[in-house]
């Protein structure tokens, strides 16, 4: 009910500024014409929309499951963690989002950069949380794998992986909010599908209402993908 | 039981300087409690018997069995697994088949039938304890370590406690870090106070092993070993 009120007060705000002519439609289309738009061209919509959605959960999954296991090497190996480590820190410094034209150079104008562009964004917010988690495992918690004389892999599994778990999930509900960012950006820099490719086409052409429906999908994604992980974490108490 | 040896000789530096020196003690079966102030180095010397890892360092040698029984102050129980996968995360650690039915015994032994399915977060502190305890008892170590391992709880509770471990640990090698004189002179048949760089007996109190919590003799022993601790 309360989610409901903060879908809906913004959007009333908005109706109230075009209806009082605020501002021009050409800059902000009114609500209920980009709903009218929404269903008009319901089949392009929706045509784009799996195409970025289909960049995303490409990206998510092979980010999240390189992050994943950087984490894991890193805590099982200590020369991993010491060339690794630094690298994972400084490579944060750079924004990735420079990276997007060179991609399209390197990967073509397919989804493969964009996809690339996704991965760069999931990957780090997954691998530094697990990472955390696994080497905060606390200390007298170990002792129990040095007093059973446990392996490595036995350590992981039955102490620090349980004790990250959390951890994971908060890298994970960071990582597929930054996902469909970095897809859209991706296809913003060079492609011919995809609701970024939809955006910048649609200005080209002066269609704002277009513009706001596909921005409008783009939050919808975000929200689904958000509230998606959110309950299935939950379900696993992470 | 016989024939495991817990022992440990030598002195304990730690940052350069000697924390404990000339040690040579031997741990017999029954009870030795090592007593003394926070800091007087008493954990820091379970830790070197147990083999674990220490900022302190051990220049002399120590001889433990293989297998220890290892219990902290933490209960260190995993919150992730039931009961029943709490005791028996010693054998999971080593990679050893799981017996679900002994494990079910000794949480009956320990008070806790039926509740094998449990969490952890279900629990009342001492009852977390005596999972812990269940989880020690599954090893059938021969040597069984305790680091302050009823510090945290309520007193009715810890005297229920240390009846209980002491019943359940009968006829092992068991060595308690402590800092409470009382519960060193009620469980102990061998007391150690552990300070100023170095080790002393205390005469323990004569059995029987554990003294009844009202024991006159106990409360008066405890009082003077107290004055003692303060001097």
């Amino acid at each position: 009910m309360r989610g409901l009120l903060t879908l809906l007060l913004p959007l009333a705000l908005w109706q109230a500024v075009s209806a009082l002519g605020l501002l021009p439609p050409f800059v902000l289309p009114s609500p209920l014409r980009v709903a009218e738009v929404l269903v008009a061209e319901r089949a392009l919509l929706a045509g784009h929309f799996l195409v970025t959605f289909g960049e995303v959960t490409a990206g998510l999954a092979i980010g999240v499951t390189l992050g994943a296991a950087t984490a894991i090497v890193m805590c099982l190996s200590p020369p991993a963690l010491r060339l690794l480590g630094p690298l994972l820190v400084t490579s944060q410094a750079l924004p990735v989002f420079v990276l997007a034209p060179i991609l399209t150079i390197w990967l073509g104008y397919g989804p493969a950069p964009k996809i690339a562009m996704t991965v760069l964004l999931v990957f780090f917010p997954v691998a530094s949380g697990l990472l955390d988690g696994l080497r905060g495992t606390p200390a007298e918690v170990l002792d129990l794998a040095r007093i059973a004389r446990a392996g490595r892999l036995r350590e992981l599994h039955w102490l620090r992986l349980p004790h990250a778990l959390p951890h994971l999930g908060a890298g994970l509900r960071i990582a597929v909010t930054y996902a469909p960012t970095g897809a859209v950006i991706g296809e913003w820099v060079g492609a011919s599908k995809g609701l970024g490719y939809l955006m910048l086409m649609a200005n080209a052409r002066m269609r704002v209402e277009l513009m706001f429906a596909a921005l409008v999908l783009i939050v919808l994604m975000t929200l689904l993908l958000n509230r998606g992980t959110h309950h299935l974490l939950r379900r696993w108490s992470m | 039981m016989t024939g495991a040896a817990c022992a440990i000789a030598g002195d304990v530096q730690l940052e350069g300087k000697r924390l404990l020196g000339g040690l040579d003690l031997t741990f017999g079966v029954g009870w030795t409690c090592l007593l003394g102030p926070s800091g007087s180095g008493k954990s820091t010397l379970l830790r070197l018997i147990a083999g674990l890892e220490s900022a302190a360092r051990l220049d002399g040698h120590r001889r433990a069995p293989e297998r220890i029984g290892w219990m902290a102050q933490a209960d260190l129980l995993q919150p992730r697994l039931s009961l029943i996968d709490n005791v028996l995360l010693m054998p999971r650690l080593r990679g050893e088949p799981a017996r679900r039915e002994r494990a079910e015994a000794l949480l009956a032994s320990v008070g806790l039938a039926g509740r094998g399915d449990m969490r952890p977060d279900t629990l009342s502190g001492g009852q977390r304890q005596r999972v812990a305890l269940a989880r020690v008892l599954a090893e059938d170590a021969p040597v069984i370590l305790l680091d302050e391992p009823f510090g945290a709880l309520d007193p009715a509770t810890r005297l229920a406690m240390q009846s209980l471990a002491h019943d359940r640990l009968a006829g092992r090698i068991v060595v308690m870090v402590t800092h409470d004189p009382a519960e060193a002179l009620r469980l102990g048949n061998r007391v150690l106070l552990v300070g100023n760089g170095t080790i002393g007996e205390v005469p323990p109190l004569p059995p029987p092993h554990p003294r009844a919590p009202g024991d006159a003799e106990l409360a008066l022993a405890a009082a003077a070993l107290l004055a003692r601790l303060s001097a």
